[in-house]
């Protein structure tokens, strides 16, 4: 069965390691931060300028001045840090973040990402996703495989206008985990009960299957 | 050194139509409720705003574009807004979308008197159209330019009567930059305290960027998206 958006957040939480600073994205990336294993500490980064991001508050604590990227009401953990815009991306740009995770509409086997506008119909801004991914060290792509009409989202080019070049080395879907590596996409866990041969009929680009693919550890 | 004012409306009393203005906050955190309401009393329209989002329908720079005060917005994300989507569709406003990062360093830049810098964000994207573009490292750059404004008006926590500024919370966000950027910066403080009262190791913005201070009122500090966990 293919994963649900929770199935994969938990998958993309195994991929953090201990002491990363993380940016997480509005949408599936945001649900990551439920899934960190307990014997790692890991610090998440809101670009509007927080780092030591904690989760929702209580009816109680919610606080006007205290919000994620999202423009969600958050909390900060004991540590945590504010700091204005500037420095924020500073910290990006910098690559001192370790890992981006974002959602995305189109992943190219060569690494491109496109999620920011579809012409023609609202476009709402790129927000920081474009900094995000041109600087991150590490960008791993959370996403559904196919779009509403079923098409494949991981295409041999993008079709929509990019939000960054040659940047994602990884997509976790609903249907499994790929590398992006020398221009394909490796297919590297199948989600559970999901078959090689539906995941070949679902990706558009470039796909490399070595050997036998595990599925994915529950 | 007179630098405080009685209220939003002597603040910004010599703002004309079609003047340049920056506008702190994320969303509605940290915006300048009190000189958003001064502007549309007073009427002024064919403006260019640069901040990071354009409010909601009826919230923040939300309420200059419903007043059709607003000629341009200069942004990172404008979802959100119904007015805005509308206005912009119809032509009648001009949008110029910016990564964010690039945004705030834009404005960062003008505090610093940098004219121009280069960074990697949107490289290869329709954002790199017409720019410089160079290579550093090995890496591909787009040159972007610092922004200018004939005045930036932010909100603070608290503020003295010499103008320095302390933030609350993630409310430091575009207000820092735009601060230390504005020709003239307006500040609007939830406190305004004598000089002494701030600890000078913790004043985030110095006085010296600032011209008007007053203390606001009213805040109404309306919140965008309420999330909140069960109580544990």
């Amino acid at each position: 069965m293919a994963l649900d958006k929770y199935g994969i957040a938990k998958r993309i939480a195994k991929e953090l390691k201990d002491g990363y600073y993380v940016n997480l994205g509005i949408g599936i990336p945001t649900l990551v931060a439920n899934y960190i294993p307990e014997e790692i500490e890991v610090i998440f980064q809101s670009e509007n300028g927080m780092l030591g991001m904690g989760p929702y508050p209580t009816e109680n604590e919610m606080d006007a001045d205290l919000i994620n990227a999202g423009k969600e009401t958050v909390t900060v953990l004991p540590g945590g840090v504010f700091f204005d815009s500037a420095e924020s991306f500073g910290m990006i740009r910098a690559g001192k973040v370790d890992l981006t995770i974002l959602g995305a509409m189109e992943v190219a086997e060569n690494g491109d990402i496109a999620n920011w506008k579809i012409p023609g119909k609202m476009v709402k801004g790129m927000g920081g996703a474009m900094d995000l991914v041109a600087s991150a060290k590490n960008i791993i792509v959370a996403m559904q495989h196919t779009n509403p009409k079923g098409e494949s989202k991981l295409l041999p080019a993008c079709t929509l206008p990019l939000t960054g070049v040659g940047c994602v080395k990884k997509v976790v879907s609903d249907l499994g985990v790929f590398d992006i590596k020398d221009g394909a996409f490796v297919l590297l866990e199948r989600a559970p009960g999901v078959s090689v041969e539906e995941i070949i009929a679902k990706t558009a680009g470039k796909l490399i299957i070595n050997g036998e693919i595990p599925e994915m550890e529950a | 050194m007179k630098k405080v004012v009685k209220d939003a409306d002597e603040a910004i009393s010599d703002i004309q139509s079609g003047s340049t203005l920056m506008l702190g906050g994320f969303g509605l955190c940290g915006i300048p409720e009190n000189c958003i309401d001064a502007l549309i009393k007073k009427g002024v329209n064919e403006l260019t705003c640069i901040s990071n989002n354009a409010g909601v329908d009826d919230f923040g720079i939300g309420l200059m574009l419903k007043t059709r005060q607003v000629k341009k917005m200069i942004s990172s994300y404008v979802g959100e807004n119904a007015e805005f989507e509308r206005q912009l569709l119809s032509g009648e406003l001009e949008v110029d979308l910016i990564p964010q990062g690039t945004l705030a360093t834009r404005i960062a830049m003008r505090g610093m008197g940098i004219p121009a810098f280069f960074t990697p964000a949107g490289y290869g994207t329709e954002i790199a159209e017409g720019k410089e573009i160079k290579e550093f490292d090995g890496k591909m750059h787009l040159m972007e330019m610092a922004l200018q404004a004939d005045f930036a008006i932010v909100k603070a926590w608290k503020g003295d009567t010499l103008g320095n500024l302390v933030f609350r919370k993630t409310t430091r966000n575009f207000s820092v930059p735009m601060a230390k950027a504005g020709d003239i910066t307006i500040a609007e403080v939830e406190e305004l305290v004598q000089p002494g009262a701030l600890d000078p190791d913790e004043i985030h913005v110095p006085g010296i960027y600032i011209h008007r201070i007053f203390q606001g009122e009213g805040y109404e500090k309306r919140i965008e998206r309420k999330t909140v966990s069960l109580p544990k």
